[in-house]
């Protein structure tokens, strides 16, 4: 096939592409698919159930058919659509769908064994057995059934996600949306206009009637050239606006280097979040088919289409083509062709008195069936007299035009049938701020188009208090459709209404025969519409279809919702620039640097990157640098940065009232000076989050919470002060950030901190376990003292300003260094914590109470508190299961957080569960593994044997049940 | 979706974190422990006119009551929580 006369592309310069590996040429201004078919290619696909061999349907986005893969190596895009495809030099495109090549495809079979894959086949033949589903059908079907598939290497490509605000914005560069921008720009009103084709005009790029006597690209050029002037005005060029959201606000994507080799140092796409203060919807209309028998044949398609790759692409996919039409249409894209000099077989037109306009001829009748598998040769054309074949390799189809309502029903909205113009218009109760123009609202002549596009500016900018003026518009035709409903040719055989997904009017009858008839039913029963193009081009028919089948009117059979997006959208567009290291924010303690040169291997804590521990050289195994770090901080003494716990000051002289209402235990009664451990529950009762209170004066806190409910624990601190109790004069704030915070723990810490504080009185008598004090250290630094141990051991922690904290750490080692000090990680950590019996987030999962941790006796009965009522439930307090230690009685034997414990000899099953155990470690300190669990009556069973239980590693081990407290059980140490 | 922040006017949703039904501002008195179980678990879910906190937790930390229509998600109005409750709670 060659080219046909003029067009809008440039043949001055040629691109060189491939497809299935063949090297073929094109034009600048080509898409992949007017480029093949201008190559003689009209077989660009297989259907996705059948095998089917397709060629496009469309020339624009709502393409069902022409899906190819993009690409190669990890830029390997499936499911493209050929008809939206800028052509660039060296474009790479493959066929999918297939086993074998595009033209032999082995699972064509399908299509063979059509009879027993109607609707609903897999629904009742996939159901047993049941063990089939996911070792056998599944795959089988995945394999059969399917579109492209993907590289499975990571996108290379750069995404990025931006926001813009506007008074207007406008979807869609028509002609009534050029009208509507340029009416709004003119005003001074902030407009954005946004259309997802590579050169603005719309449907007016596929036209030949003149705009004031000229083309219409005249027009377009000069709009476009006032509009680019304008500093008001931005034009968003291939860029779908995909989605209308709450408050105005739109989703788009942009595509900005999608049309090049290579985006080089440019992002590839752009998702844009639009807030506009209204839009206006101008997405023209989609042309509908009119099934009959075989019309799914690659060369057979919609007339607006042939009639846009004629005049705007100066292709034809035949010499010899036929129009099919129920409207007047049709008849343009006759004349159109015929006028470029492709011959016209014929215009088959069922309207009562149709004439030709123009010379060619005219059938009044009908297309009942089509032949050419892998192209079109002929078509049977019935009339009054009896049937006849005509010969031709592209037949071009309008059943009318659908408006493109699509955005304006994302909020719930359904179209409204319209019986005059036979077709759905927008919603009355649309998007608010978003009203629709041009063909969208039915108005599809070029004239009516400009004129409402005008209109809508001026009638949305006066709801804004701009007074826009209408342009002067140019002369354009106005002519009529003149539709007579056909909605599909009654026959025998198969006729694709939903081309992507093989929906036939067989199915649909299938589907009402099966009492399938909503069309929720509908849909889901025969898959209508659930392709990736979302039956654009397929639900208004096949509801007419079920329409004729049940009898009543279509407003009556429903109307389908639209939900974004419009079209697809990738997920590296979603995601932005938020991939891999960018996915969530990483958070440094202020002594990173200090670990990262002490060698640590650091641990991810929520957002918080934590030394985990400290190897040495020699050093073979995680587990030998925890035990060293474990038992130098027993012996000597351990530096460990614990900034990441939550931090929130609280002031106010009803600090001490807050407190109390916060924290299961008291609070108000804690002397200034000195801290307490604080339980906070959850107000149904359960056990939340636990940490320090220290009171600096007598009307300021510091409290602490686990790093992992910093930010939960002061949201919930402010709901309680602000919405349950805001007559108290309190204050808070988050101070997580502002200080560094390091443990010292081990029998040296305290001489260890004798070298750093300003003359202060570390003295067990000035200081004591549970003591807090505001004091200067390494000469006049301000600095907090807190006396509390996660350990078990004599410690402190420090705290200095944030920005301070990587100094504080390099003057511990330094003065440290005779008595050996030795930094720690969160292992260690961990293990200090489980020989000590503290709880954590293992024991603090959300299902534990107070008394399950045995803390019970901690929930004030004296006072009201968050969660205190809820914990007296009947239930709750009925709970014997009971926080112990476990150690293995062989103590080579392993222990496992997460197996369930059980009485000895007794069944193992959930009705005879004994409980669970939380967390494990192997502790340096008594030389076996140990563990944390709940045991019920735990507190009645101290030296039983139990046995822990860990059916996924076939491990049955028996346990003795002790005290959580492995380590100095009475707490001499801490007081020491 | 926008929020009109009563302080800072219209503010992006993302930069709150919902919470749920206002009813949470009215906790019972501690003697009723039955009127507990109902405000801890019981919350109506109607489709329209709904009063619901939001925190501004990336702004400024208020605590807002917004009116919101379910079916909508038209935004009537927004308040600050402690306002509210000051003024006899969410009922």
């Amino acid at each position: 096939m060659t080219r046909l006369t003029g067009g809008l592309i440039d043949r001055s310069r040629s691109l060189g592409f491939t497809f299935d590996g063949r090297s073929l040429t094109g034009h600048p201004g080509d898409t992949l698919a007017s480029a093949l078919l201008a190559n003689g290619v009209r077989l660009m696909g297989r259907s996705f159930k059948y095998h089917r061999p397709r060629g496009p349907v469309g020339a624009g986005s709502e393409e069902p058919n022409a899906l190819v893969e993009l690409r190669s190596g990890a830029r390997q895009e499936p499911n493209t659509r050929a008809t939206v495809a800028e052509l660039y030099d060296g474009l790479e495109a493959h066929s999918q769908n297939r086993i074998g090549s595009l033209r032999f495809d082995l699972l064509a079979v399908n299509d063979l064994m059509s009879p027993f894959f109607a609707a609903g086949f897999y629904y009742k033949t996939f159901m047993w057995p049941r063990a089939f589903w996911e070792k056998l059908y599944e795959p089988a079907i995945r394999r059969a059934a399917g579109l492209g598939s993907l590289s499975m290497q990571p996108d290379p490509d750069a995404y990025d996600k931006g926001f813009l605000h506007c008074d207007l914005l406008v979807i869609g560069g028509g002609a009534s949306g050029l009208a509507a921008a340029l009416t709004a720009a003119r005003a001074g009103a902030r407009v954005i206009l946004a259309d997802e084709d590579f050169r603005l005009g719309g449907r007016l790029l596929a036209e030949t009637h003149p705009l004031d006597d000229a083309p219409a690209t005249d027009w377009i050029a000069r709009t476009e050239a006032e509009l680019a002037a304008l500093p008001n005005l931005r034009i968003l060029r291939r860029t779908t606006v995909f989605g209308a959201f709450d408050h105005g606000i739109y989703g788009a994507v942009e595509r900005i280097a999608d049309h090049l080799p290579d985006p080089g140092r440019q992002v590839r796409q752009t998702l844009w979040r639009i807030t506009a203060r209204r839009a206006v919807l101008a997405a023209g209309a989609i042309e509908r088919h009119i099934p009959f028998q075989n019309n799914d044949r690659p060369g057979i398609m919609l007339a607006g289409a042939m009639r846009a790759y004629a005049n705007r692409w100066a292709v034809s996919p035949a010499q010899r083509v036929a129009i099919f039409t129920n409207n007047d249409d049709g008849h343009r894209t006759a004349l159109d062709l015929a006028a470029k000099g492709v011959q016209i077989a014929a215009v088959i037109d069922p309207r009562e008195g149709v004439r030709a306009q123009g010379d060619y001829p005219v059938i009044a009748g009908v297309v009942g069936n089509a032949k050419g598998r892998l192209g079109l040769t002929k078509i049977e054309v019935a009339t009054r007299n009896g049937s006849r074949w005509i010969d031709c390799g592209a037949l071009g189809v309008s059943g009318g035009w659908n408006p493109n309502v699509h955005l304006a029903s994302h909020h719930r909205g359904r179209p409204v049938w319209d019986e005059g113009l036979q077709a759905f218009l927008p919603p009355k109760d649309g998007p608010k701020g978003l009203i629709c123009a041009g063909a969208v609202t039915g108005q599809g002549s070029t004239g009516a188009a400009l004129r409402s596009g005008a209109q809508a500016a001026i009638a949305t900018l006066a709801d804004l208090g701009i007074t826009a003026h209408a342009p002067d518009l140019p002369r354009a035709e106005d002519a009529a459709q003149n539709l007579h409903p056909l909605w599909h040719v009654p026959g025998k055989g198969r006729a694709w209404v939903d081309f992507q997904n093989d929906v036939t009017v067989k199915d649909i009858k299938l589907a009402h025969q099966e009492n399938m008839r909503p069309v929720e039913h509908l849909k889901r029963w025969t898959t209508l519409g659930m392709a990736t193009d979302q039956g654009k081009t397929a639900n208004v028919t096949a509801l007419a279809v079920m329409s004729e089948l049940t009898g009543k009117p279509i407003p009556e059979t429903g109307t389908t919702i639209f939900r974004p997006p419009y079209s697809g959208v990738s997920l590296s567009v979603l995601g932005g620039g938020d991939t891999g290291a960018h996915f969530r924010p990483r958070r440094l303690t202020p002594t990173h640097a200090s670990a990262t040169a002490q060698g640590a291997v650091f641990t991810e804590a929520g957002p918080w990157m934590r030394a985990q521990y400290f190897p040495r050289s020699g050093e073979t195994h995680w587990r030998e640098t925890v035990n060293r770090e474990v038992l130098a901080t027993r012996k000597g003494v351990g530096i460990c940065d614990v900034t990441t716990l939550g931090k929130i000051d609280v002031q106010g002289a009803d600090a001490d009232e807050f407190l109390n209402r916060v924290y299961a235990n008291a609070m108000a009664s804690l002397k200034v000076g000195m801290v307490r451990y604080g339980l906070m529950l959850r107000e149904d009762g359960t056990a939340w989050d636990d940490g320090t209170c220290a009171r600096l004066a007598e009307t300021h806190y510091v409290v602490t919470t686990t790093t992992a409910n910093a930010g939960p624990v002061y949201r919930h601190m402010e709901f309680a002060r602000q919405c349950l109790w805001p007559e108290l004069d309190v204050h808070l704030i988050s101070t997580t950030d502002a200080w560094a915070q390091i443990a010292v723990a081990g029998p040296n810490a305290r001489r260890l901190l004798e070298r750093i504080v300003d003359g202060f009185d570390l003295s067990n008598a000035a200081f004591p376990f549970m003591a807090c004090a505001s004091l200067t250290i390494c000469g006049g630094l301000r600095a907090r003292l807190f006396r509390i141990s996660f350990s078990g051991e004599l410690a402190y922690e420090v705290a200095v300003p944030a920005r301070y904290g990587h100094a504080l750490m390099a003057r511990l080692i330094e003065k440290g260094a005779d008595l050996g000090v030795t930094p720690y990680g969160t292992e260690a950590l961990g293990v200090m914590r489980i020989e000590k019996g503290h709880a954590a987030g293992n024991e603090l999962n959300g299902q534990t109470t107070a008394q399950m941790l045995g803390l019970g006796r901690m929930v004030s009965t004296k006072k009201d508190s968050i969660g205190a009522v809820m914990s007296r439930r009947e239930g709750l307090a009925a709970e014997r299961r009971l926080l112990v230690g476990l150690q293995p009685v062989d103590v080579g034997d392993p222990v496992v957080a997460g197996a369930h414990l059980f009485t000895e000899g007794a069944p193992q099953g959930t009705d005879t569960d004994q409980g669970w155990i939380t967390s494990a470690c192997h502790s340096p300190h008594l030389g076996h593994a140990i563990g944390l669990g709940f045991l019920e009556n735990g507190a009645a069973r101290m030296g039983e044997v139990i046995v822990a239980a860990n059916p996924l590693a076939g491990q049955s081990v028996r346990m003795r049940v002790v005290s959580p407290h492995f380590i100095d059980p009475d707490g001499g140490r801490l007081r020491d | 979706m926008l929020i009109p922040h009563p302080l800072l006017g219209l503010r992006d949703a993302q930069e709150f974190t919902y919470l749920g039904d206002a009813a949470l501002l009215d906790r019972p008195d501690p003697a009723d422990a039955d009127a507990f179980a109902d405000y801890v678990y019981l919350r109506d879910n109607p489709a329209g006119v709904h009063r619901e906190l939001w925190f501004h937790e990336q702004g400024d930390r208020s605590w807002l009551v917004v009116t919101r229509d379910t079916v909508t998600h038209e935004i009537l109005g927004a308040e600050l929580a402690r306002d509210v409750k000051l003024k006899g709670g969410a009922a």
